[in-house]
């Protein structure tokens, strides 16, 4: 970015909550049924019908809004959002203005630079709408299966300066929101969903530049990608001096860059008033503070706590909690016997990339806990190098079998002979009479590579330390 | 009270003839002027009414109720295209 602007941004987030039925009908709220085949009076906003809110909808809404340090309101109401567009049956959405679930909120966000607070104006319930598609056909269909399923709307202060904040702070958002077991996250299935507004200034400036919305972003990467294209774009406009729209526009991923959706001038009415048929809410803190109780650890905590009980290193803890089943089966390492440290190391340095090349998830990968702790006890205990551990581990995520197994069948226990130590040393030696010289000039550097042939030597059994003392003794 | 009757018919989607905007001026004046006379009322330390019945807290359980009247609501739709509804192009971007 040029030195002269800063880019300020805010972010919108909708979740959905994972409720058995829709936020106001008993419809099945699942993905993935046949078109409108979860429909009823109600979604479909049939003349004489009434919603009713789900409870557990709200119940989750409000852990949600604890879970991200908001003010709880203690009365609320549900508000009508009037607009024409055909995936909104009724020609209203129904959604929350004036007195929202929460308010008032932040989010800590792990960035290099170290932590930053990022605040959260709002967060509050809505019904979806239902999915238009287009493609390949004359005219649009529409499918209100989704029309009234839960979303919580998650709208952040403008706190956010740089994409990479962005993809932070959706990132904890996420690891939030996934503790708290309240929805399953899945960007691809439309669970999580995010539109970004952006703005430049002149750096030193306080006052907001134009704002422009985007949408269209499905993945947090798309969210990084479209800002970095869109702040360029905007610091383009500005040194050229034209005019920058406060407008809606389109990330189109493939072509990587934003396309006008419609121009903001005839702002938007949605003459907001009181849903009547629905009545208020009043939550009392009683209430709340059992809510609150009932969450689960969240991330931040649960990274105090590995740093603390594990003595893992800050970034190590931030890695291991960001997904919270990777958070559990690291605790599983721990408990099935592992060494924190090493387990942590195995998990962050060998097993993720690895899973990464397979195209796997450690959800689904053949390998479990105890088998990792066992991988590791043989590291502990000598009967495997650290060099031959990641072959081990790269077997067991094929063939599912114990390392012990592994390493039997291969022969890859360690060598710790001196006797043959030396051999292999002395070959390696007679062989490399060059950085044999150099190590005797000074060159630390070729003491380094005659222990790799040692080890190449051995193919990776010597014990490393023993391979180390042999060689100095041998070169004097 | 002066309103604007195109903006107002834009948002609400309809097509309204010369005459009928002056009829509707009027006629939505005379509710406005109407609706006013709150306006003289102090209403300083009133909290804002949203309903007017006494009752809150009404929930319904988390329990799925399947209907299957789709079939029934797709038959009577302006135009079908098998199980979805179909509207005109809605399109996006450009």
């Amino acid at each position: 970015m040029s030195a002269e602007y800063e880019s300020v941004i805010g972010l919108e987030v909708h979740v959905q909550l994972k409720t058995k039925s829709k936020l106001f009908c008993g419809c099945p709220a699942e993905f993935g049924a046949e078109p409108n085949s979860n429909t009823c009076p109600v979604c479909l906003g049939l003349p004489g019908s009434l919603p009713v809110l789900n409870e557990q909808a709200f119940l989750y809404g409000i852990q949600i809004a604890l879970a991200l340090n908001c003010r709880v309101a203690g009365r609320l109401k549900f508000d009508r959002k009037n607009y024409f567009y055909p995936d909104l049956p009724k020609a209203y959405q129904i959604s929350q203005y004036d007195q929202p679930l929460s308010s008032g909120g932040h989010l800590l966000v792990e960035m290099k630079e170290g932590q930053k607070k990022i605040g959260i104006t709002r967060a509050h319930m809505e019904e979806d709408a239902g999915k238009l598609l287009h493609e390949g056909r004359a005219g649009s269909v529409v499918d209100y299966n989704r029309a009234g399923v839960p979303l919580m709307e998650i709208v952040s202060e403008p706190d956010i300066r740089t994409p990479d904040e962005a993809y932070a702070y959706l990132t904890a958002l996420k690891a939030v929101l996934q503790y708290v077991g309240v929805s399953d996250c899945d960007m691809e299935k439309g669970s999580l969903r995010c539109d970004a507004n952006v703005s430049i200034r002149p750096k030193g400036e306080t006052r907001l530049g134009t704002k422009v919305e985007i949408k269209n972003l499905n993945s947090f990467s798309a969210v990084k990608r479209a800002l970095q294209y869109e702040i360029a774009r905007q610091i383009d406009a500005a040194e050229k001096g034209e005019t920058i729209f406060q407008e809606t526009r389109l990330w189109n991923d493939e072509r990587a860059l934003t396309l006008t959706m419609r121009s903001k001038e005839e702002a938007h009415d949605y003459r907001y008033f009181p849903e009547p048929d629905l009545v208020p809410f009043t939550v009392s803190s009683d209430w709340v503070e059992d809510l609150r109780e009932d969450l689960p650890e969240l991330p931040a905590a649960r990274k105090e706590r590995f740093v603390k009980d594990y003595g893992l290193s800050e970034y190590d803890a931030s890695v291991l909690i960001q997904d919270k089943d990777l958070g559990n089966f690291f605790e599983e390492c721990v408990t099935a016997g592992a060494p924190p440290k090493r387990a942590s190391n195995l998990i962050q340095s060998e097993l993720l990339g690895m899973l990464y090349e397979r195209g796997e998830t450690f959800h689904a990968m053949k390998t479990t806990a105890a088998g990792i702790a066992g991988l590791i006890r043989l590291v502990e205990n000598g009967t495997i190098s650290g060099r031959s551990a990641k072959d081990v581990l790269a077997d067991m995520l094929e063939t599912a079998k114990p390392a012990e197994d592994i390493v039997r069948e291969k022969g890859l226990t360690q060598v710790s002979d001196e006797t043959v130590i030396a051999e292999a040393a002395k070959k390696v030696i007679a062989a490399n009479p060059k950085p044999v010289e150099d190590y005797k000039n000074g060159k630390e550097k070729s003491f380094a590579f005659l222990v790799g042939q040692v080890m190449r030597e051995t193919k990776g059994k010597a014990n490393p330390a023993l391979a180390n003392k042999v060689l100095k003794e041998l070169l004097g | 009270m002066k309103m604007d009757i195109d903006r107002i018919a834009a948002l609400a989607r309809i097509k309204l003839k010369a005459e009928e905007k002056e009829k509707l001026a009027a006629d939505l004046g005379n509710i406005l002027s109407y609706v006013e006379k709150l306006s003289s009322l102090d209403t300083e330390n009133v909290p804002p009414t949203s309903h007017v019945l006494a009752i809150e807290n009404v929930f319904r359980k988390d329990v799925q109720t399947p209907q299957r009247i789709i079939e029934e609501v797709l038959a009577k739709a302006p135009e079908r295209e098998g199980d979805f509804f179909k509207v005109p192009k809605v399109v996006e971007g450009s």
